[in-house]
């Protein structure tokens, strides 16, 4: 028991990555759906074991091959990826009971076993990114995670999902390239790759090779933010979550981008923040600037949506301007704010995503126009639907409040009155294009489209339900969302310069 | 009375009740007797055991539980004092009477979807008693929202085109308001004050500044969409396509008196009404709801749908509320809690008429009604009583609340209101007591309706009946009311 | 004269600069999915130089501990973008095969071709 609980931070990679393999090897899509169900299951236990005994003891310094840090790997867990692990492994092990109907349905049997072979290896990378204390580890965890999602997205159900796959791999790579551009300078400028050693040495460095600095900051902001879709680069994200297998937006949408976000958060608030003043230098301001662009000008796009799916993906870039302008406000209640919507927005988006995949199974269609009424044909669907709709408006009671709340408070205790209405006027078009979706699904006759649909089987229902519960549980219980949000929050803002 | 619960036990079962009776109804679904059964045995209980409340209250007893405290600042918690107490009272026996109305109506009208209006009429009620008893805001702005979420379906029931809009209407404009203005309110209060905790006397230092305290109390009036204060009324007006029993009881009492008891509240037990005062900030207050009364007045002059002009009527009549609170004087205060409970039960009744208007003869125009009043003699009697309470008159109960407030505003030297209540008085007469003329002393004339209807279904009449006799003996016994509103001001 | 002597000093990252946005250029500016995948490469390959570049010492081997040798090259960026060439080669394989089944799929690679057939069904 011992040796397996000191090797947790290897084991919650290595699990999912020969789970790949096996479900690989397997050929047939029964068994490779076990192996992913079993990796995803155990995952989690992995994650709150580690979760645990960093809130117990502090942080993991896990050595890879027992190389001591700087010169080997380290995996190094703290209360933030603990989070984040924790997070991504419970909505893999949530939703993925979804997927044996809904892939059975979507894709054809021969790719089936090669869906979760590639959603495994999408987990791994996800995890890895988290897990790792190494700015170049990260990088190649995330080009693996990267290429099985392209591999997920092409795998849609039209030809148009082949096109988003090959648009969001063109973007993702360059964005990945930005990316590891950003080390390579950081590594010109210190010598090292692990992140607690690069912030050690980039305070010394900073007096002589600012700009050079400044250019890797720039560099590894941009590149990450390609692949958390910050608004203005956020372009690849509608098409690949409204052509992907529907099963596969819902894991997305609520992982790969907050993944992506924490990747942000550790190198400002770990490595940069660490090491230079960031307060003098205008990243927060243009992150500010972008996120508010973010919360309206994507909401007003999702307004005139035609594609249920589509709605969604804008909602998307529109609620990742939520978190990013929590972080942009380096606070403690803004900075709680933006990490607590990262929990709060995943459980939304996966509940939401879900119900566009149960709607698909049974109604093969998520164009707004053919789903009248189909709330009276689907009611646990479409109100589970609803319940994660009034999460995403903020209305109180859901776990959507407790975010907006954080983040207005973060935004007085920056005296930016401004920003609080802006932050509650954004809820309005959340509500305008929720509202015209609850409309057409409860109050118009049943179409023809939706005549024969009713609610799907239970191994569907109950993941989505669960997720649509947990936006209302955690709008009441935040000691696991906002509890240890704001703990996490602390101690970044205590290290900052 | 002797008390059967402790008071905190009665306070969560007054909150529990309404829920669990929604929970139970849909179980019912086809068998309408039982489902019926099941909503008056809720509406019965509530009622019960919201007054056994009233004893303890009124020897000094303030009930409360804390359910849970979310994040610092953000906690689910009930207490009853007494303006509460007069709301939730208002609410809960209303809701017996026109739950007897509602069965007459729903099957004389051969509504559709029965039940899923039943489960949201429970639902509404038990939000309203929530705000009623919330102990802070953001206790009262959570059920605030829920209350706005279960009338949704309730407005667009009919579901054809025009109610959807409606609906549109009345979504934008209560969760519009109260995201937009309210919540940013709550939050800056929070910020201000350091808690939410309603306390007698305010929470808000005065040493904020005249600017600041206008600029929150303008947020929260205007946040407050439901008191309908102008120019955030259209919402109303739009609403009336719902069926008339929830126009009678959500739209002339338990969503609208949310309103103006959640106004009532913050300027009593957020700001303070000696803060108010001190600050001088109130001044606007009174012009904005002075103009709400006599604007909304005189388009009530000019409706000729009847669900339209009372409608336009509660939102002038809301504003006496709100008007109450800006004379700042204690005694108005106490006129306007008044005010709460007097316009419930003549404007109940007045909806109850007009309700039965349409089931027994399918009318809906004023231009319509000449001569009803000699074959529905009940329900134009009730409707006449409840005329009176709007205008004032008495022995009605609305002459009390009007003469409190006015006392205040003479007391006061706030001439403004005093002369906003003179002029509103003779327009409400303008708008009401043509209808009772054409009722009963114009012939009809021969237009192809239906000339031969008589009254409405008996549960129709049995209801208005007892809301116009509550309007009447209100003015005789107000001891009730009175001592609970006397409480709320202090003195 | 001085910035040219800048320009001469660093010569090897103005060829990294030129080829990333060179690379950049074409991904951006070339509707045809393979050339886009041309200019990704090369702008992949530009990011290998300039990791490779400072590592390299003038006259310097591989870190082999023999007296013969004082002078060493830095290995780690070597390795490190052994792995990257291994992800580069990855990335160009898979947006290859996806160029091959959308050229199945729509009967073309240029990208406005296959806007214009989506746009037609």
């Amino acid at each position: 028991m011992n040796a397996v609980w000191a090797h947790l931070p290897i084991l919650i990679v290595l699990v999912p990555l020969f789970g790949a393999l096996l479900a690989g090897f397997a050929r047939r899509a029964d068994p490779a759906f076990a192996i992913a169900l079993v990796v995803s299951w155990v995952i989690p236990f992995c994650a709150g074991a580690m979760l645990w005994q960093v809130l117990a003891s502090g942080p993991i310094s896990y050595h890879l091959g027992s190389w001591a840090p700087p010169w080997g790997i380290e995996y190094r867990v703290d209360a933030l990826n603990a989070f984040v692990l924790m997070l991504v492994s419970m909505i893999g092990a949530v939703t993925m009971p979804f997927a044996r109907r809904s892939v059975g349905f979507e894709i054809e049997e021969g790719q089936r076993p090669w869906f979760y072979c590639m959603y495994l290896l999408c987990l791994t990378g996800l995890l890895g990114i988290a897990v790792t204390g190494d700015a170049f580890n990260a990088f190649v965890f995330l080009e693996i995670s990267s290429l099985s999602t392209y591999v997920l997205i092409a795998l849609g159900r039209d030809r148009r999902a082949l096109l988003a796959a090959f648009q969001y791999l063109i973007m993702g790579t360059i964005g990945a390239t930005f990316y590891v551009v950003g080390v390579g300078l950081l590594y010109l400028m210190t010598g090292s790759l692990n992140m607690v050693d690069i912030a050690a040495r980039l305070g010394p460095a900073w007096a002589d090779n600012s700009r050079t600095i400044i250019a890797a900051l720039a560099f590894v902001t941009v590149g990450v933010s390609l692949k958390l879709a910050l608004f203005p680069l956020h372009v690849w994200l509608p098409n690949a979550y409204s052509y992907a297998p529907s099963w596969a937006t819902a894991f997305l949408s609520a992982t790969a981008t907050k993944v992506a976000i924490y990747l942000l958060v550790r190198f400002l608030f770990s490595i940069f923040g660490v090491a230079i003043d960031l307060r003098a230098l205008p990243v927060a301001a243009i992150i500010i600037g972008l996120s508010l662009a973010a919360m309206y000008i994507a909401s007003l796009i999702a307004v005139f949506q035609s594609s249920l799916s589509r709605m969604l993906a804008y909602s998307s870039v529109a609620q990742i301007g939520y978190i990013t302008l929590g972080i942009g406000f380096v606070n403690l209640a803004g900075l709680t704010g933006g990490l607590v919507h990262i929990v709060n927005h995943a459980l939304m988006k996966a509940a939401l995503f879900l119900a566009v995949g149960a709607v698909f199974f049974r109604a093969r269609t998520v164009q707004l126009d053919d789903l009248a009424g189909i709330g009276r044909k689907m009611p646990i669907t479409m109100t589970a639907f609803t319940v994660a709709c009034f999460g995403l408006i903020g209305t109180p009671g859901t776990s959507g409040f407790i975010s907006k709340w954080y983040l207005a408070l973060g935004a007085i205790e920056r005296g930016w009155w401004l920003v609080v209405f802006l932050i509650v006027g954004s809820s309005l078009i959340a509500l305008i294009y929720v509202g015209r979706v609850l409309e057409i699904a409860w109050l118009r006759e049943p179409s023809a489209a939706v005549a024969e649909a009713r609610d799907p089987p239970l191994s569907m229902l109950a993941p989505l339900v669960l997720l649509a519960a947990a936006t209302i549980y955690f709008g009441f219980d935040t000691e696991w969302t906002a509890g240890i949000a704001s703990t996490t929050a602390k101690g970044l803002l205590g290290g900052l310069r | 009375m002797t008390a059967v619960l402790s008071p905190e036990s009665a306070l969560a079962l007054a909150l529990l009740t309404p829920f669990v009776g929604a929970s139970v109804l849909p179980l019912f679904h086809d068998r309408p007797n039982l489902r019926e059964a099941v909503t008056l045995v809720t509406a019965a209980s509530l009622c019960f055991i919201v007054l056994q409340l009233l004893g303890p209250l009124q020897h000094g007893a303030r009930p409360e539980i804390d359910i849970i405290e979310i994040v610092p600042g953000l906690a689910v918690a009930f207490k009853v004092e007494p303006l509460g107490m007069l709301f939730g009272l208002v609410a809960s026996s209303l809701w017996f009477v026109n739950s007897i109305y509602s069965i007459g109506y729903m099957r004389g009208n051969d509504e559709p979807r029965q039940t899923t209006f039943y489960v949201c009429f429970a639902v509404a009620i038990g939000s309203a008693i929530g705000i009623a008893f919330a102990k802070n805001l953001f206790t009262l702005f959570l059920f605030y929202e829920a209350l706005t979420l279960s009338t949704y379906p309730l407005v667009t029931h009919k579901r054809n085109e025009e109610a959807i809009r409606a609906g549109r209407t009345y979504l934008i404009f209560l969760l519009g308001t109260s995201l937009l203005l309210l919540l940013p309110a709550i939050i800056a209060t929070w910020v201000f004050a350091g808690t939410l905790d309603f306390k007698p006397g305010g929470i808000l230092p005065a040493s904020l500044g005249a600017a600041t305290i206008a600029a929150l109390l303008a947020l929260y009036v205007f946040g407050i969409g439901k008191a309908a204060v102008m120019p955030l009324h259209f919402w109303l007006p739009a609403a009336m396509v719902a069926p008339t029993p929830v126009s009678a009881l959500l739209h002339a009492v338990a969503v609208v008196k949310a309103g103006v008891f959640s106004i009532l509240k913050v300027a009593v037990l957020v700001f303070g009404i000696d803060t108010l005062s001190s600050t001088g900030q109130a001044t606007w207050l009174t012009v904005v709801a002075g103009v709400t009364i006599i604007l909304a007045s005189v388009i009530a002059l000019r409706q000729d749908n009847l669900k339209r002009r009372l409608a336009y009527s509660t939102i002038s009549q809301l504003s006496y509320i709100v008007l109450g609170v800006a004379v700042l004087a204690p005694i108005s205060v106490t006129g306007a809690a008044m005010h709460i409970a007097a316009h419930a039960f003549s404007k109940i009744t007045l909806f109850f008429a007009a309700g039965s208007i349409y089931t027994a003869a399918h009318l809906t125009q004023v231009s319509q009604l000449d001569g009803i009043g000699r074959r529905m003699p009940w329900t134009m009697g009730a409707f006449t009583i409840g005329a009176l309470g709007m205008i004032g008159v008495p022995p009605t109960a609305g002459f009390l609340g009007k003469w409190f407030i006015l006392g205040g505003a003479m007391q006061t030297a706030n001439w403004l209101a005093v002369a906003v209540i003179f002029v509103s008085t003779l327009l409400n007469a303008g708008y009401f007591l043509p209808i009772v003329y054409r009722a009963f002393f114009c012939d009809s004339v021969d237009d192809g309706h239906d000339k031969h209807s008589g009254e409405a279904p008996w549960p129709i009449v049995v209801a208005l009946t007892v809301t116009a006799a509550g309007t009447v003996l209100m003015f005789f016994l107000p001891d009730v009311p009175f001592s609970l509103a006397k409480l709320i001001s202090g003195r | 004269m001085q910035t040219l002597g800048i320009i001469l000093d660093h010569y090897s990252y103005v060829i990294t600069i030129f080829l990333m946005m060179s690379g950049l250029y074409i991904v951006a500016a070339r509707g045809n999915m393979v050339k886009k995948l041309v200019g990704l490469s090369i702008f992949q390959t530009s990011v290998y130089l300039l990791y490779i570049e400072p590592a390299k010492i003038l006259g310097g081997t591989a870190p082999i501990l023999d007296p013969a040798f004082s002078v060493y090259s830095n290995p780690l960026p070597h390795v490190l973008i052994l792995t990257a060439i291994v992800v580069g080669v990855a990335t160009l394989a898979l947006g290859l095969a996806l160029a091959v089944r959308i050229n199945e799929a729509y009967g073309t690679i240029e990208e406005d071709e296959i806007f214009e057939r989506d746009r037609e069904t």
